[in-house]
């Protein structure tokens, strides 16, 4: 058996996007090894609850850290201090008695709070929406093989398509710029016959879209490679680059 | 397609601008301290060099009329990035810290906009210094030619305290504005994340330290020497 630690937490709390938002800060004694970061603020909801309080929103929905649900900043760092880990793999092992953990909301303006560390994503559907998907031919599936593909090509195109599009890029980028989000969600497509099509609309429509979503300027921190869930390379922003200029002169 | 204004105009396009502009003014440092190192050449080098460039005429207003336009528009690129960080982030974190490992966050990296602007401001007072300084005049040995004695005014304005103090200083910034943007001018023009780009961060701190050691070095032995050193003194 594990023994119980103490944290001293210092969350965000916000009753809507428009609302003025503050810290409230509250130990927890009963942290244990084994919980995970989430799960540690299950504890501390339940004991809100047990006082007639408001538990603190979160989000989250897998647990499993495939979904890109979850997406709090730690201590000032997106996801916390692991690397390639998503904050609901983040497990409790990781602190020690007495830390204090400082929980924020990703901030953005394209991000608007909607409760406590809940953002509004969907910035990155209407991304998306504006090319992130290729027109196939409806009817019978095709052979798997009938379209060849070098392994070092479709591995490259599965590295960009891991992004879970949890946020953390936007939240860590010290510009809130979305270019990794959108940089991987062109660059899976690019590298494969499938969308080569629409390349050129789907990069420039793509671009337009995180620009009028109100995120920052790449300014090439590389931030965003640094706390990635997926571990993406900021490659994916080089890929989307030359892309749009491909797409600019064809 | 987009049309071309409106690509140099997006998120892409700035950066891409940034990059493009970034790397004709880092050309234009090399030529710069190419020149400035004829005053260790001889007695007359460097006055032959600014009068070559004096007779350029026409040429030399177009040529001061492009490197003024890369000036500006990597500025106005630079700052419209900043304000734009501003906007998209209205209300900042309590609490931020970079995760190390990938993440080029550095001082270099983080102060580009500080950095820039006292760079413009020494631009502007570095012009005034010397292309509109003290017009000392000699007389060209060989050709016996009338032409301005920069030479002199160079010599003279390094023994001051002051003056050498803000080069030194200003020069020692531009190192940090310099490592980061090499590297970032490479990767705003496609460069991927690699092997490469490893290589392109290594020439950047080469670059920068090179470049500006090559730029404070003047000032610096002009001062200690008291402009009677064997490298300047013929």
């Amino acid at each position: 058996m594990s023994k119980n630690f103490t944290v001293h937490l210092k969350y965000w709390r916000q009753n809507g996007p428009t609302a003025k938002g503050y810290f409230e800060e509250r130990t927890l004694d009963t942290v244990n090894e084994h919980m995970s970061f989430l799960e540690m603020l299950d504890v501390l909801n339940e004991e809100l609850q047990l006082e007639g309080k408001d538990p603190v929103e979160f989000d989250y929905d897998c647990r499993e850290g495939i979904c890109g649900s979850c997406n709090l900043v730690i201590n000032g760092q997106a996801h916390g201090p692991k690397k390639g880990t998503a904050c609901c793999q983040l497990h409790m092992r990781n602190y020690k008695h007495g830390d204090k953990i400082t929980i924020e909301p990703p901030r953005a303006a394209a991000f608007p709070v909607i409760k406590d560390l809940v953002v509004d994503r969907s910035a990155f559907d209407r991304i998306i929406e504006a090319g992130g998907y290729v027109s196939v031919k409806t009817g019978s599936a095709q052979e798997a093989n009938a379209r060849p593909i070098e392994k070092e090509t479709s591995d490259i195109a599965f590295d960009y398509a891991t992004c879970i599009g949890c946020g953390a890029c936007v939240a860590a980028c010290p510009n809130a710029s979305a270019s990794l989000f959108t940089g991987a969600k062109i660059a899976h497509l690019s590298q494969l016959p499938q969308g080569q099509v629409e390349q050129s609309r789907r990069v420039v429509a793509m671009v337009d879209q995180m620009t009028e979503e109100g995120f920052g300027d790449c300014s090439n921190y590389g931030e965003c490679e640094a706390v990635c869930p997926k571990e993406i390379s900021i490659s994916a922003i080089a890929e989307m680059r030359k892309d749009y200029v491909k797409a600019v002169f064809s | 397609m987009p049309s071309y204004l409106k690509a140099i105009n997006s998120q892409v396009g700035r950066k891409f601008m940034t990059g493009i502009t970034g790397i004709g003014l880092m050309l234009f440092l090399i030529g710069h301290l190419g020149g400035n190192l004829t005053i260790f050449g001889s007695a007359e080098a460097f006055n032959i060099y600014t009068d070559k460039l004096m007779s350029l005429g026409p040429l030399l207003y177009v040529i001061e009329a492009g490197l003024a336009f890369f000036f500006l528009y990597h500025t106005i690129l630079g700052v419209s990035i900043w304000l734009n960080k501003r906007k998209a982030r209205p209300e900042g974190y309590n609490e931020y810290k970079t995760r190390g490992g990938a993440s080029h966050q550095s001082l270099a990296s983080r102060s580009m906009i500080y950095t820039g602007t006292i760079i413009l401001v020494f631009l502007v007072l570095h012009i005034i210094h010397f292309k509109f300084g003290a017009d000392y005049s000699t007389v060209l040995s060989e050709s016996g030619k009338e032409v301005r004695d920069l030479r002199r005014l160079v010599i003279e304005e390094f023994q001051k305290t002051w003056v050498v103090i803000g080069y030194v200083g200003v020069l020692g910034l531009a190192i940090l504005h310099l490592s980061h943007g090499f590297w970032s001018a490479f990767t705003s023009l496609g460069m991927k994340h690699g092997d490469t780009s490893k290589k392109i961060q290594t020439a950047a701190y080469a670059f920068a330290i090179v470049i500006m050691a090559g730029f404070i070095f003047i000032p610096l032995y002009i001062y200690f020497t008291g402009g009677e050193g064997s490298l300047i003194a013929y």
